[in-house]
This record gives structure tokens, sequence and C-alpha cells, in this order.
């Protein structure tokens, strides 16, 4: 009853807060002597007039709509995956192994290859918090915090002890067989006549990334075992009454979730660097939890967040280039966003609300 | 409606007292939703006013006007006689109006003493404010029977006694008019007695009390005046002594309602649940079914009677597999397993278990849910509600709820409406449908009306029969003595984890029963240090080479 | 953001005109950050003192990201600008990879390294850092009275083996029974800024008897040179001259002209000779410093000494074993 329109709640809570976050990062840059609206226009023109700058745009956005959707999963389970970075990494670790190891006679196959091992990698690294969670009781919270940590240290010394080629400097694998190259969208768009995305990192896995929005949807909404993490997440009693096993749906949702963080890794592993390197997630796990939230948990609205995630991390760089914006000043721009989207969300949505009721009761008389 | 006019509450006589309250022309809306429309009420100091209405008559909205929750879009309050302003429940405290909600509002982990001084503080010290506080709720405690001790955490508290903390915290604040939303929903029949002492202390110290509840039983044993509000309006306002519970009802629900449910006499058949020796021991290692053993035939009702936390709830969670057990479970002779994988809900289904659980909002129902996702809860991995292996039929789901709906007139007949949206008889509708249309052979059925309004709980009942009658076996658990007398085919009562015994409504009474409930038996089981000490005994006996004493 | 509307209204020109004349250079820094108090700072300062010089100016980026590493490459070029200077070894991979579509741009990696053959308008500087890390193991070993001296290195990287290996010989060569003390912050960047790490290897060495501890080690450096300067003992520094930092306490730094190979490349602009460059002694790419902090400290033996290896070492009288030639160090195990 006292409720706005859904699609105001979808729609216009998210509009509002980034205007509100819009306004803000301009007077942070106006405070600092640079002009907002010719930084927007920077940003606009860098990342969207141009296709390189959609390149750069959509393949950030791939990473953030993997980890967006595996933040998702968990969340529709009442469980808060903030091990988003950690399993990214591990599953790097089974997309470096795949690559390097099997010896793949075509891209798609190594595709393939690469996507089961990041899976696995990723999903094995979540099963640990998630049987502690299940069985023990301990806070996911908690364990999938740490357990980025030790995905850090584990990582690193895989890197350093037994994939760096010897004699290079770099904590990184050696570069991946051509035959596990990813098309570009330069290699998939481009003619000779219009160079096209000339050399943007957006690859093919973009596309495994709406296709994994796709089955996201379908898994939560449309199947038995959707049906099952949502009813766990809305109330474990009622599930218990219904014959779903908590530690079942627990375990289950937090491998699907972990699957996905590590899917990201396709992306920025094999897709871009095309080496394993240590720096490989930039931080995309943590900007998961602020895509699933401003996307309300829904594959469709992840997408469109992670695609606004996407522009700003492009735009920010074409501000790093072109102004005198200092790198820290793009972070906060960044940060600001996230906490206006996600964290100050009920900031927004109840006067909102108030100015909807009160609207309606003029209706009403 | 036509033979009941809505009557002024005061009589000639009293024309020059102040009512305590009077409300004029109240009426509020929530966009289309008419919540309150042009309600007058006015309530006499010194007495208890009870407004009775079905869930969703707007008994809520009314009170929540009058603690300035919301605000009036029209209509003027007068306290004591004058018009007075209420924005907020710091006005409605300040004008001596205090309020018991449905769900408290304590702090778990303070003291009762810190949760009454809580908001009240004299000045930046709290010591002083402590020291005040603990004398007046002595005083409080002795005038109203209203004892707490004061220094108890309320996480440790029953929820009668936090309960009474709530009317401290109000009489702490001197209120003068006491208003309790639903104040029984949640206690024990013993602990609504206490209730009722206090507040009948509370009336004879000239406090007022406005008392909301669905229960016709309550509002005639307690109210001296009763308001009936339905869809909004109120329908009419009598004197307690002047009316019936049929009126009353008729006055609610708009028609003639059956208080007492028709049923032809059981015929009972074979055994299908039999339950023997059964034992459970909680999370916290506390044994709450202590060998419990009992059979329920086809055709027939068992009525479990009982104080709540006697292990009702835990009879029914492991027979409907919620819980694990021990002992031997069997329906129509097969043996159910009590642990392990294979005693989960879903088994239960599969083996003819149907379960209408105590708490329908968090175990019966998912209040996020749709209804259509709720007919399917349980029973999703039902082969007529899957599209192919991997993906669920939503439209055969909605299919068979907009049915369901219809054969069980759940109101908005709304697949697509979320299972919060319905009121609690509707909700209690769409759990009775979903687990009676499948067609159990043993139907396990908690609290079936609780928090259920009248008309509901007339249709529910005869749903509960209708299955009867079609020769399954049902196993009620209620609280409410008048529902277990009016469904029961047998009654057994449980106390402290044990049967208590059996009876046949027939033969006996609310006072037999209640001893029982109580613990007592009429026929005491030989308490067992006694067989221990007549055994020893016997060797004794033995040793002295002379016959056992006592005789089998 | 005149700067930035002057060089937008700059680089549509020179997309019309496709000349590359009117070019100017661009600054790509690694991931630490413009202002790091060593590597990418003294970059920084070379471009600058360029600028200054010439009254040009110049564009530079800090990363954010691994993507932006080719995104800034190729920004940089497609706008004209030329050269395109880079900073850390980490920058090798991208250009390899982009300088092959900007075939017009020079691109410079400073201590990285790309095939010349295939790529041949990109020119590596290398420093021959084991050979001023010799002098300095020199130095170190000669001022030190405990015969045991410290290292204390950043990240574990060849490249870091490589000055350690340089020193270690340098100290054997004067002291054969000298003990070196060698240690490594850690694995990850991190350990280029971890000054307390810094000063707790430090402490731990001086306990172990060493008397004189060089700090390879960026960041985590400044922690090391002060606790040497707390506990009365003598430190090094590297890179960029650290003699000032503590007054008579650092013996002297380990000097690697990043800003000189920076202005240079700037100087040359577009006409940049590409290729491999090697700095070394001989190119005064690295060295020792001397100057009035630190003239009580080192003693004139200790100068002819030193002046002495390093034309030796110009020469080729004394070679100085590279570790990152076959990953192997004589003179020190890791």
């Amino acid at each position: 009853m006292d409720r706005m329109p859904g699609w105001a709640d979808a729609v216009l809570v998210p509009l509002i807060s980034l205007l509100l976050a819009a306004i803000l990062s301009a007077l942070v840059i106006l405070a600092i002597g640079e002009n907002p609206i010719d930084a927007l226009q920077l940003m606009v023109e860098g990342t969207l007039m141009r296709s390189a700058g959609w390149g750069y745009m959509l393949y950030y956005a791939t990473n953030f709509m993997f980890t967006g959707l595996a933040v998702a999963v968990a969340f529709h389970a009442r469980l808060f995956n903030i091990g988003g970075e950690g399993q990214a990494m591990i599953g790097g670790l089974g997309v470096a192994l795949v690559c390097l190891y099997i010896p793949f006679p075509h891209w798609t196959l190594a595709l393939l290859g690469a996507t089961a091992g990041a899976i696995v990698f990723g999903a094995a690294w979540a099963l640990i918090p998630a049987y502690l969670q299940a069985k023990r009781g301990s806070h996911i919270v908690i364990t999938t915090i740490m357990f980025n940590f030790i995905a850090a240290a584990l990582l690193n010394y895989v890197l350093v002890n037994l994939l760096k080629p010897v004699g290079a400097m770099d904590p990184a694998s050696a570069t991946f067989p051509a035959t596990t190259h990813l098309p570009s969208f330069q290699d998939m768009f481009a003619t000779a006549d219009t160079p096209l995305f000339r050399g943007s990192p957006a690859n093919v896995s973009f596309f495994l990334a709406l296709a994994a929005c796709v089955v996201v949807w379908l898994l939560i909404w449309r199947t038995r075992l959707g049906y099952e993490i949502r009813s766990q997440g809305f109330s474990e009693s009622a599930a218990k009454y219904a014959g779903i096993s908590p530690v079942r749906v627990i375990v289950i949702a937090m491998l699907i979730s972990g699957g996905l963080a590590g899917m990201m890794a396709i992306n920025t592993t094999q897709g871009e660097a095309e080496r394993l390197i240590l720096n490989m997630t930039e931080g995309a796990g943590f900007i998961g939890i602020a895509v699933a939230l401003m996307g309300r948990n829904h594959p469709f609205g992840i997408f469109l967040a992670a695609m606004l995630f996407g522009f700003l991390y492009q735009g920010g760089a074409e501000l790093a280039l072109w102004t005198n914006i200092p790198r820290e000043l793009i972070t906060v721009i960044q940060a600001l966003v996230i906490l206006f989207t996600g964290a100050l969300d009920n900031m927004v949505r109840m006067p909102l609300e108030r100015v909807f009721l009160g609207l309606r009761r003029r209706d009403a008389r | 409606m036509t033979d009941i006019q809505a009557a002024p509450a005061a009589a000639p006589a009293e024309a020059d007292v102040q009512p305590a309250i009077e409300l004029r022309g109240i009426s509020k809306s929530f966009g289309p939703v008419q919540a309150n429309k042009d309600i007058s009420i006015r309530v006499m100091p010194g007495t208890i006013h009870g407004i009775i209405g079905e869930n969703g008559a707007g008994k809520s909205t009314l009170m929540s006007i009058l603690y300035g929750f919301y605000k009036a879009d029209a209509g003027e309050i007068f306290v004591a006689g004058k018009r007075t302003e209420i924005p907020d429940s710091q006005a409605a405290i300040a004008a001596g109006i205090g309020m018991v909600f449905q769900h408290f509002k304590l702090v778990q982990n303070f003291t009762v003493l810190e949760n009454v001084v809580l908001g009240a503080e004299d000045g930046q010290m709290l010591k002083p404010s402590l020291a005040k506080a603990r004398k007046s709720l002595t005083r409080l405690a002795e005038e109203y029977e209203l004892n707490v001790d004061p220094d108890a955490l309320i996480e440790h508290l029953s929820v009668g006694h936090q309960q009474r903390v709530e009317i401290l915290k109000a009489l702490y604040r001197e209120a003068d008019i006491l208003i309790l939303d639903e104040p029984t929903g949640v206690l024990t029949p013993a602990e609504a007695d206490h209730l009722f002492r206090i507040l009948d202390n509370l009336r004879r110290e000239g406090k007022t009390i406005i008392f909301i509840t669905h229960k016709l039983r309550e509002i005639m044993e307690i109210t001296d005046t009763v308001s009936v509000m339905r869809r909004g309006q109120m329908t009419a306002t009598v004197k307690t002594a002047e009316t019936s519970p049929e009126e009353l009802a008729e006055l609610m629900v708009g028609r003639k309602v059956l208080l007492r449910v028709d049923k032809e006499k059981a015929a009972p058949k074979q055994k299908v649940l039999e339950v023997e020796n059964l034992r459970v021991v909680d999370d916290k290692g506390v044994e709450r079914l202590r060998g419990v053993s009992l059979e329920v035939r086809a055709g027939e009702i068992l009525g479990i009677a009982g104080v709540a936390g006697n292990g009702q709830s835990e009879l029914l969670a492991v027979l409907g597999g919620i819980m694990e057990g021990e002992g031997h479970v069997r329906v129509n002779g097969a043996e159910l397993p009590l642990s392990g994988r294979h005693a989960d809900g879903q088994s239960r289904r599969r083996r003819g278990i149907g379960h209408v659980p105590e708490d329908r909002q968090h175990e019966g129902l998912i209040m996020e849910f749709q209804a259509w996702e709720n007919v399917a809860f349980g029973y999703h991995h039902d082969p007529r509600y899957q599209l192919n292996p991997l993906l669920m039929n939503n439209a055969a789901i909605r299919e068979d709820t907009a049915g369901k709906m219809e054969r069980f007139d759940v109101r908005p007949p709304d697949p697509g409406l979320h299972a919060r949206n319905f009121s609690g008889g509707n909700q209690q509708k769409i759990v009775v449908a979903r687990e009676i249309e499948r067609n159990p052979d043993v139907l396990l059925v908690g609290q079936p009306t609780r928090g259920v309004d009248i008309g509901a709980i007339e249709f529910i009942h005869q749903q509960i029969i209708r299955l009867r009658d079609e020769g399954k076996a049902v196993l009620l658990v209620s609280v409410e003595l008048d529902e277990i007398f009016s469904l029961s085919d047998r009654i057994a009562v449980m106390f402290d984890g044990r049967i208590m015994g059996e009876r046949l409504p027939e033969e006996t009474d609310e006072r037999e029963l209640g001893l029982l409930m109580a613990g007592i038996s009429e026929e005491p089981d030989q308490p067992e240090w006694q067989a221990v000490d007549e055994q020893l005994d016997r060797k004794e006996a033995q040793a002295a080479g002379s016959d056992p004493a006592g005789g089998e | 953001m005149t700067v930035m509307k002057s060089f937008l209204g700059a680089a549509a020109t020179l997309a019309l005109c496709a000349g590359a004349a009117l070019a100017e250079p661009a600054l790509i820094y690694d991931l630490g950050g413009k202002f790091d108090k060593s590597f990418n700072e003294a970059a920084y300062n070379g471009a600058q003192r360029w600028a200054d010089e010439t009254g040009n100016s110049f564009r530079d980026i800090e990363l954010q990201s691994e993507a932006q590493r080719e995104q800034a490459l190729r920004r940089f070029a497609e706008a004209g600008m030329n050269p395109v200077v880079t900073t850390g070894f980490s920058m090798s991979t991208p250009i390899a990879n982009v300088a092959g579509d900007y075939p017009d741009t020079k691109f410079v990696t400073i201590d990285g390294y790309v095939d010349p053959e295939e790529h041949p308008n990109v020119k590596s500087i290398l420093f021959s850092e084991h050979q001023g890390s010799y002098l300095v193991g020199m130095l170190a070993a000669m001022a030190s009275d405990s015969g045991t001296v410290g290292f204390v290195g950043g990240m574990d990287i060849p490249l870091i083996r490589k000055f350690a290996c340089g020193y270690a010989q340098g100290v054997k060569a004067v002291n054969p029974d000298a003990t070196v003390i060698a240690n490594m912050t850690g694995t990850t960047p991190a350990a280029w800024n971890d000054p307390v790490k810094g000063s707790e290897l430090a402490t731990a060495q001086i306990s172990q008897g060493a008397d004189v501890i060089f700090a390879a080690a960026g960041g985590t450096g400044l922690g090391v040179l002060q606790t040497a300067a707390d506990e009365d003992i003598l430190s090094i520094g590297v890179d960029s001259n650290q003699n000032y930092l503590h007054p008579g306490k650092v013996l002297t730094s380990m000097l690697k002209r990043v800003d000189v190979a920076t202005y240079d490349a700037m100087t040359a602009g577009p006409d940049l000779e590409t290729g491999v460059e090697v700095l070394g002694l001989a190119e005064n790419g690295v060295g020792y410093a001397l100057d009035d902090n630190n003239k009580d400290l080192i003693t004139d033996e200790m100068k002819s000494a030193a002046e002495e290896a390093k034309q030796k070492i110009i020469d080729g009288e004394i070679e100085v074993h590279d570790y990152s030639s076959d990953d192997s160090c004589p003179a020190l195990s890791f």
C-alpha cells in the first residue's frame, strides 16, 4: 500500500542517485579549478564518440557484469559474497593453467576450456566459505573477505615461483599460445576501410557476459534451483518447511557465484592480457557489489549498471589523459557514484516515496 | 446491518461526562484504498472500549492516527473534551495516550528498567532516572499485578512478561488512555487471563482502555462498550452487555456466521498415522518431546490441546520433516525416516503428508513471493509444474493458482499479488488450498486460524472437515480450546513433551482439559522415583529371603 | 583545462596536417604514480627540466589499471605525441603490442626491453645497475668496521637481484671475507612502498652485525635510511641522490639516471635514435653520489679505489657479473 510504482523504484531512484553523484562530482571538479562541463564532454566524447572508447567501455563492463552477477546470485540466497575479487583471481589461475598447458587447435575450444577452468577454479575458491557458512555458521562476509587475501597471496606465490618465465621482471605468466587468442572487437568488426575498435581490449567474452546475464535470469526466475535459492534467501525457516536444504542451497549458490566471478578472468586474462598478471582483477570484484546493488540484483539492471561503470572507467581514463585532474580525484568521482547508487539508495528512495504518496493522495481526492 | 443502528455510546445519563477520547469524522486513505471513512467514536473514561473488526477493517489505521503515526485526511480528535492535534507519538504521549503494539518495541538486550526509562529519561544522568523508575515500577507492580523483575533482560522474558513491560512503559509515562492492539494474539490462555486481570485493575483505577481485537470471546469477556468496524467504516457501537457474539460476528462480516461448525459424526477406519515413542532434542539440548505415542485413523481429526510451548510445535515439525527426532513414525504402515537426508519436507510430501504450519508468515508462505509462487512452495518438483527438465512452467502454476483461489475464495483472486499484501485469512486460505488440494493421506494442521478473521475461520474449518469426510487423517494442533472442541473427534492433551491423556470431546469439558494442560493428571502416572523406591524395597525384601512385598 | 583545450586544438591540427613537426612528447608513469620519491619521480624531474629549459610542454598520465597501459600508448600516439616515454619494465609488453600500429611514433621504454628487430621505432633504455652497485659495494666494504654489510631490496624481481649481486661482488672485491646479508621486502608491488617493513629489515640486519646497509627498494628504502640514521650506522641510497636525507649518515647513493634518460629522449624529440641503449658507468648512466653531505664519509683512499675500479670496468678489465644474464650470482645466493 505504502509503495511507489515499480518503474519509479527501478528507474527513477537510480537516475536521481546518479544525478546527485554527478552534481557532487561537478562541485569537486570546480573546486580544483577545472570545468565540469568540459570534463563531462571529454568523458562522453572519449567514450561514446569513438569506437575504441566503446571498446574500452565494453571491456570494463564485461568484468562488471560477471562480478555483478556473481554478487547477485549469492544475494538471492541472502549471502553477501564479497569474495568476488579472490574468486576472480583464482579463476584467472584456472584460465592461465588451461591456456598454458592444454594445446588448443582453435580459439573456440580454448574459450570453452578457459571458461571451464575459470568456473571450476572460481567455484572451488567459493566452496570453502560456503561450506563454513552452511555447516558451521561462519559468517560468509568474514570468510570471503579473508579468502580475498589468501587468494592474492596464493596467486602471488604461484606467479613468482611457478609460472613466471625465467629472467622476466614481471610477476606474470608467459604469454599464452596464439591459438588461445580470443577475437577482439577489432578482429571481428574492423575492416580495412573502417578501422573499428582499434586497439581496444573488448573481445568475444563480452557476448559471454551477455549470455551469462540471460542464463542467470533464467536460473533465478525460471528454474527449480533458482526458486529454491530465492526461497532460502527470503526465509530460511520457510525453506526448511518446504524441504529445501539450506546447506545444499547455500553451497550451490556460492559455487555459481564463485564460478561467475571466476569467469571475469576470461575477459582480463585470456581476452586482454593474454597472460596471467598479478593485478588482473583491478578491483572489479568489489565494483561488482556496487553494480549488483544498483542493478537491484536483476541481470538486466546489472547489465545497465555495468555499462555505466564501464563508462565511468573509460571516461576516467580520458580525464586522466587530457586533463590535470589527478588520478585520486577520478577515483573519488567513481566512488561518489558507488556511494550514491549503492549505499545511499534509501536517501533518495524515501523522499521519492513520499512524493509519490503525496501525488496519489491528491489524485484520490 | 439493517436491524442494528449505530447506537450512540453514551447513554443520556452519562451525557454530562466528558469522553476521554472522542474522534469526529476521521478519514484516511492510502492511494485508492480508503482505510478509514468518516469515523466517529466516543470512549468514556474508566471503561474498556473494544474495537472489533476483521483483519484489514481499518482498526490499526485508526489507532495509528490516534497515536500520531499517520495524519488523518479529515476529522478531529478530542482528548478529555479538548481538541488536540497529534502530529507524532510524542504529542500522543503528552496527551496521556499510551500504546501497546502487537509487535513489541523493546530493546532485547536491555533490562526491563532500561527499557521503561528509554526515551523518558530526566536530564543527562541515567542513574536518578533509573532509581525513580525502579520505585514507580514497584508501585505499579503492586497496584496492577504487573510484576516483572526490573533487572531481567528483555530477551530472557516470556512474551507475556514482555507485554507487561510495554504496559509499564506506557504507565510510567503517565498514560491515562491505553491502547492495546491485538494484545492476546501472542499470549497463552493463562497469560491472557492475567492480562485481563491487569486490565480490570487499570479500569478500577480510572484508566481508559481501548482494546483492539478480532476475537469475539475477548470482547465479551472484558469490554464495557464495543465498536465494530468493517471495511474502513464504523458499523456500530453497542454496550457489551446488550449484545451477543452472534450479533457482533454478523456486524463484522456483514452476513450471518456460524460460530460452531456443523459436522457429521466421524467414521474412523484404518490407522493411517502411527507415532510411537517419539523423542526430540532441540538445538539447545533441551528435550522437547519425551516419548510421544499417538495414532490417527482415516476419517478422523485428532486434536492436540495444550499451552503453547509444550512440544506441539516440535511434534508437527518432526512429522513435517523440519526437525529430526528419534522413535517410530509410520504412515499407512510404512516407516518414515526421522533423521538424515530422507527426513525432509520433500520426502514427507511424497509420502502423502500435507502440512499447514503453525506460522504461515515464517514457514507456510514466503511473504515476498507472489501468490502463484507460494502455491508451488514445497511442491515445486511436481512434474505438472515443469516445462522441461530445466525450466519451471510458471504459466501452469499461475493457472493452477487461479483455480485454487477461486475454489477457496481467496480475495483478491490475483495470482500475481505478493503474499504480504493479502490479509491473514486469505494468506491462510492459500496455504490450506495448497495443502488440501494435494489430497494428502495425513494432514498436519497447526493453529489454522491464528490471526485469521471470522469469515475465513468458518471456511477453513469447513475445508478441514471436508478432508476428514473424504477419509483422510487430520492431526490438529491448536492453543484455542474452542477450535479443538469444535473440530476434533478425539482430543489429546500435551504437557511438557508428553501426552497427558486422551478424551472424547463429548465426554470432557474445558475444566478437565485445562487441568491436563497444566500437567495435573486425574489418574496420575506413578512418578519415577516411587517406582525406583519400590524396586529397591523389593530387592531388600528378596535379600531378606521373604516374598516380594508388592504384587504386580 | 586550458592546457587541454590548446592540446585538443593542436591534436586536431596535427591530424589534418599529418605532420610531426609540432609534436609534444608524452610521459607515462608506471602504476606507482608520479610522485613516488624514486623512479617515476626521477622521470618526471627529467621531463620537467626539459620543459623548463626549452619552454615547451609535455603531457603525462598516471595509470589506474592494467588495461590503460595500451590505451594510453595508443591515445598519445594517435594524438601525435612524439616521443612517448614510459617508465617501468611492465610497459615493454604493451609497447611491443602497440608499436607496429604507429610506425611514425617513437616509443621509449625505460627499464624495459623490446626487440629492436621487430619494432624499429622503439628505444629500450637499460641501465647497468650491477656496475654502479659494484662501486657502492666497494665503498660499503671499505667503510664497514664489522665486516658485515646489508642489502634491502624492494620487490623480489631479477632487476633487484641484479643490484644485490653487483653490490655483493663489490664488497667481496674489497674484503673477500666480508658477509653480505641480503633481504627482499616482498614479492608484490606493495614491496616498493613499505617503509615500516624496510625499517624492520634494517633493524634485523643491524642486530646481525651489519654497519652499512644498501637499500634498493623505492619508498621502502626511506625506512631503511631512517633506521640506519637512528641506529647510527651508514646507509646507501638508490636511484636519485638521497645523501641529503640524513647528512653524514648516508654513505653514498647508487645513482641511476632515469632523469637524464628522460631528458635526453625528450631533447632528441621525434628524431630520437631507436634501438637498445644500455647506460653504464661509461655513459654516466649509473654511478655513485659524492657531495657535501657525504664528503667526510668518503676518504680519499676510498674514492681513488672506487675511481680506479670504475675505470677498469669501463676498460673491461673488471667484469661485473650481471645477474639477469643467467639468473645466477657468484657472490651471493638468494
